[in-house]
């Protein structure tokens, strides 16, 4: 649990890790069921559509994003029309 | 209720006038007695109204109120996904399902509640507090899109709109006596909403009857340049179904499904039969291995998807006096609830190295398989139909404890889910103690004018 908890950037308190490690072995038992089926030579669906690449053309564009918008939402405020950030290090 | 409709609200407008139609909605927002809604839009909402009145705004929604869920980014307050990590969060655009409805003139009053992210079928996984059941508070909404149910249920708008990955617009319809439909993947556009698993995210609506759900379909579907999953238009609702030949699921009315529901699927069944519907059982072996498929899957992409709230981009930040890792780890450990944690823990788990092939590979697997029943079934069967869950609303705290339970709790609705397929729920009368049961109507994809129409004709059965 520690391992995955490091892979996927959680720091999860001892009694979460705990809880989730008997949740988690509960839910992959229930995922076993999948072994009684043979899927020899199934194609995996990775994505249900039928769906192929599209392009739009290559053109400039209006978004709704302004660049007012954005400082006007900044958590941090602005200077001189600049977008302040918050710390970060 | 039956006067919840669009049409309802055009006249109301049309004899008052959008403000006071608008302002009506806001008052019941405020009251909230069932915990609905996580903001009102009171100030962009009232202004929008005057738009309408002014003439300066117009279309076939104009001042129709109506809610989002909270994961549609909108202007005019903030947009939370139900979790402590967006909490502070003012997006700078608008989700394209909004953009369209408010360029039909419509008004979003304000956001309700769901399962934090969308993770969950109860509203019970909320920063927010748990929305209650419109037919019985000490039941659940329902969800994830409980807020949005609920809202309609109670008469406070027309129309919500929702999301559905795995049921979270027609499982808490269903526990909540509306219609709500799931359209096939890719009819409506994604953007702008928050990503919860891309390849089964849909968007959806939530209405009162048949027809504002087709029309609002017309208005929301449509290919997006912003979203180069959306397909193509293909919309357009039909007043007849192409055909009545419909597969009742058998293995959905079998062990484990409720009396009460099962009585009311099966009434609606002859309601249709004397409708001159054929209807036969059919069987779909896959269907006890979907479940499975889905929470694999789901959680998959739900760990990708969630990287991206890494405390530096936006939403919370926490340890910003440590290391990045610090960063990292605390805002994520703060910002999501315990589901979430749950779900990207399972997803990080099936792609992990060890686990791959034999979870996430065999899932995909298993999902060709289950496609291939559905596609079997399509050559022969208009539609399929059978119930959203295998219960009515389950009283709050239920299952909050065995989060295997809850996830049973959507073993009807993921199906579709896996195979992009459209399904609505739409209702079919109540159990003794008055809760609503609906029944879900599954077409093949871009059929979702015939499964509309078929349930256009359950309804009539029911009258609205």
């Amino acid at each position: 649990m520690r391992s995955l908890a490091q892979l996927s950037a959680l720091r999860l308190t001892d009694d979460e890790a705990e809880r989730l490690t008997s949740d988690i072995e509960h839910i992959l038992q229930y995922f076993e069921q999948l072994n009684e089926l043979d899927t020899d030579g199934v194609p995996a669906t990775y994505y249900g559509m039928d769906l192929v690449n599209s392009s739009r053309a290559d053109e400039v564009s209006d978004t709704q994003l302004s660049r007012e918008s954005l400082v006007e939402l900044s958590e941090g405020g602005n200077i001189a029309g600049q977008v302040m950030v918050p710390k970060v290090l | 209720m039956s006067m919840n409709t669009i049409s309802h609200y055009k006249q109301t407008i049309q004899e008052h006038s959008a403000e006071y139609a608008v302002r009506e909605a806001l008052e019941s927002g405020r009251k909230d007695t069932h915990n609905v809604f996580i903001s009102l839009y009171e100030e962009r909402a009232l202004a929008r109204a005057r738009q309408v009145d002014e003439g300066t705004v117009s279309g076939r929604l104009a001042g129709v109120p109506f809610v989002a869920k909270d994961n549609f980014l909108t202007l005019g307050g903030a947009t939370t996904a139900a979790s402590h990590f967006l909490e502070n969060f003012h997006a700078p655009l608008q989700a394209t399902a909004v953009e369209k409805l408010e360029a039909e003139g419509a008004i979003c009053i304000g956001k309700v509640n769901l399962d934090a992210f969308a993770h969950g079928g109860s509203t019970e996984n909320s920063a927010y507090g748990v929305t209650k059941n419109a037919h019985d508070t000490a039941r659940v909404a329902g969800g994830s899109s409980g807020g949005s149910a609920v809202a309609v249920a109670l008469g406070t708008v027309p129309f919500a709109l929702g999301t559905d990955t795995g049921g979270s617009i027609r499982q808490p319809a269903s526990f909540n006596g509306v219609v709500g439909i799931k359209p096939t993947y890719g009819a409506v556009s994604r953007y702008g909403v928050v990503a919860m698993a891309s390849g089964t995210d849909t968007i959806g609506v939530l209405a009162s009857t048949v027809s504002d759900t087709e029309l609002l379909l017309e208005v929301l579907s449509g290919q997006d340049e912003r979203d180069m999953t959306t397909l193509p238009d293909y919309f357009i609702p039909q007043d007849k179904p192409t055909g009545k030949k419909i597969g009742l699921i058998k293995e959905f009315m079998a062990d484990g499904i409720d009396e009460e529901v099962s009585a009311q699927i099966l009434s609606a069944v002859e309601k249709l039969q004397s409708d001159g519907y054929e209807i036969e059982e059919v069987s779909m072996p896959m269907l006890k291995y979907a479940l499975a498929i889905y929470y694999i899957v789901v959680p998959a992409e739900i760990s990708s998807n969630l990287a991206r709230y890494d405390g530096i981009r936006y939403g919370t930040q926490k340890g910003n006096d440590g290391s990045l890792q610090d960063v990292y780890e605390m805002s994520r450990q703060a910002g999501f609830e315990a589901e979430n944690k749950r779900r990207i823990i399972i997803g990080s788990f099936v792609l992990s190295s060890g686990s791959f092939d034999a979870y996430y590979q065999k899932a995909q697997k298993a999902r060709t398989l289950l496609i291939r029943e559905f596609n079997d079934l399509f050559e022969r069967y208009d539609a399929l139909i059978g119930p959203v869950a295998p219960e009515t609303a389950f009283k709050i705290g239920q299952n909050t404890e065995d989060p295997l339970k809850m996830y049973l709790e959507d073993v009807m609705t993921v199906p579709p889910s896996l195979a992009g397929l459209p399904a609505v729920s739409v209702p079919v009368g109540k159990t003794k103690d008055g809760l609503p049961v609906g029944l879900q109507i599954i077409g093949k994809r871009r059929d979702d004018a015939q499964i509309l129409a078929v349930a256009r004709d359950v309804e009539a059965q029911y009258g609205q």
